[in-house]
């Protein structure tokens, strides 16, 4: 099995590896008997809804630690909002990571779920918070 | 890149220079059919022959009890389907373990698929059998004992000579599939009650696509390939010839290994691999019988992170390990053998064996222990688990392994 240059960069180099100690919105999801599990952090901006820091930790492996470091660039890259933010899919982080080998596919997939997974908890501490 | 360190020996090994020296001839200079009867024919048959007995004394079998194969996964297939089929008029029932290879495991389960009743004992936390559960499983319908002399994850040694004396009691044939053993550890296939073994080249520094099957002289069995009169009916098709010839060469000199010890020398660089890692890295886990195993194997589970990562992590520094973690294999299983051995799934996840080989050098393991803790701390902040958050007690959903 090989994993494209773009996979193994990222990999070796992760991007905004780490925790955001209060963050708004956290994400977990996936499960370490399965294999991989993706913890995602995110700070916004309360009246633009731009996110502005977003960090990950990742138990997996190259794929899904690849898979957790591009979907946080994409979104810090480009200043997004929360709206655009849950556009993301997994197709892009596959796109963006020059393809996955076609077992690993489901990493991407927790890379989006891990993204949406933390705007919906920011969502429902804002409700809370009115 | 620095010179690679290659410790995967268990999955296959480089061709030694003795052995290759030896087959370039058979590739080239003598290309005849050794079912042929000219010139040809007879100069292959003779050097066929002499491999057979080559192979045949490592397990002190007689020649004409070897039946060469196209690998250990072919010899596994033959032993098993060809019992069963074999002696489908005596009964239905296989007994296996919960930590064969695959190549065991998948043609039993097959077997189930075709009116064959599998039992597949459970082994304890070292991923040794339990010869009383072996004893208790043994019906009148029993045909075959299938059990493997070393296991190829953890290196755990099976007391083979005690299950085939309680299969010699009952009259029920046994099986090995001693891929990981033949040439590394002493069998002697009379003293040991064998009656079928199976043997790989590529795992002893011969050839790959080559192996074979001990038959016992007057068992029977169904040819799995039908074809010509090649391997005594037992086996069509014309002879591997560079694989065979490989294959001989590299039993013979497994052999005086073995006779000069070759592999206490390994198994003191593996302990000492063991020692540094276990001292210099924390929450590591040592998986195997702490004894009663393979001089050549370690693995070993690292708490928090995932297997495949670290095999990553080691190659971008040179290091040859395999996994056993479910990423790999691609069906979000962990090994089916520590399952077996209850080890918790999701540490089962952070496994890595290292497997040596007869050039691994002292300074190679320095180098390896030298790198390994950073590679691991670099991955353990990364992970999301930590001392401080645990991974979740039986979270989800549960892994299907199906014995």
């Amino acid at each position: 099995m090989n994993y494209s240059e773009k996979v193994m960069e990222h990999f070796n180099n992760p991007r905004n590896m780490g925790e955001i100690p209060d963050a708004d919105g956290v994400g977990l999801v996936g499960n370490p008997v399965c294999g991989d599990m993706m913890k995602i952090f995110i700070k916004v901006n309360k009246d633009t809804e731009v996110i502005e820091d977003i960090k990950f930790k990742t138990f997996g492996c190259g794929a899904a630690i690849a898979s957790s470091s591009m979907v946080t660039e994409l979104i810090k890259d480009k200043g997004m909002t929360i709206d655009d933010a849950l556009k993301i899919t997994n197709k892009n982080v596959i796109e963006e990571l020059d393809g996955l080998p076609p077992v690993k596919k489901h990493c991407s997939v927790l890379a989006e779920e891990g993204l949406q997974s933390a705007i919906e908890d920011y969502k429902k501490k804002k409700q809370k918070n009115g | 890149m620095s010179k690679r360190i290659y410790l995967d020996h268990s999955s296959t090994t480089y061709i030694l220079d003795e052995v290759y020296d030896e087959m370039i001839k058979y590739l080239k200079t003598f290309f005849g059919n050794p079912s042929s009867f000219h010139s040809f024919g007879r100069e292959v048959r003779k050097t066929v022959e002499e491999s057979r007995e080559r192979v045949a004394d490592v397990i002190s079998a007689e020649p004409r009890e070897i039946y060469f194969t196209g690998g250990g996964t072919e010899a596994d297939n033959t032993a098993i389907k060809g019992i069963a089929y074999a002696n489908q008029s005596k009964g239905n029932h296989i007994i296996t373990s919960k930590i064969e290879h695959h190549a065991v495991l998948h043609t039993c389960e097959y077997l189930e698929k075709k009116g064959f009743r599998i039992t597949y004992l459970p082994v304890d936390k070292y991923g040794t059998i339990d010869i009383d559960a072996l004893r208790d499983t043994i019906t009148d319908k029993t045909i075959l004992i299938s059990i493997m002399h070393v296991n190829n994850e953890v290196g755990t040694i099976q007391p083979i000579e005690e299950i085939g004396k309680i299969a010699r009691e009952h009259n029920i044939y046994f099986h090995t599939d001693a891929i990981q053993s033949f040439g590394k550890l002493p069998i002697d296939v009379n003293k040991m009650n064998i009656d079928l073994l199976s043997a790989s080249s590529h795992k002893i520094y011969g050839p790959k696509g080559s192996g074979a099957l001990y038959i016992r002289k007057g068992v029977r069995i169904e040819p799995l390939i039908h074809g010509g009169h090649h391997e005594m009916n037992k086996r069509a098709g014309t002879e591997n010839v560079p694989g065979i010839i490989g294959f001989g060469k590299a039993s013979e000199i497994a052999k005086k290994d073995m006779e000069n010890n070759a592999y206490k020398g390994i198994g003191e660089l593996r302990d000492y691999l063991q020692k540094g890692i276990t001292e210099k890295i924390a929450d590591v886990f040592v998986n195997g019988h702490p004894e009663k195993r393979i001089p050549v194997i370690l693995n070993v589970c690292f708490k928090y992170i995932e297997g495949e990562s670290i095999i990553l992590k080691l190659d971008g520094k040179g290091i040859a390990a395999s996994s056993g973690s479910a990423c790999t294999s691609g069906d979000l299983e962990p090994s089916h053998v520590l399952f077996a051995m209850g080890v918790d799934t999701a540490l089962a996840q952070g496994t890595v064996r290292f497997s040596l080989g007869k050039k691994n050098t002292k300074e190679e393991m320095d180098e390896v222990l030298s790198v390994l803790p950073g590679l691991i701390e670099n991955l353990r902040e990364m992970s999301p688990f930590s001392a401080e958050f645990e991974f979740p007690r039986e979270a989800g959903p549960r892994v299907k392994h199906k014995h």
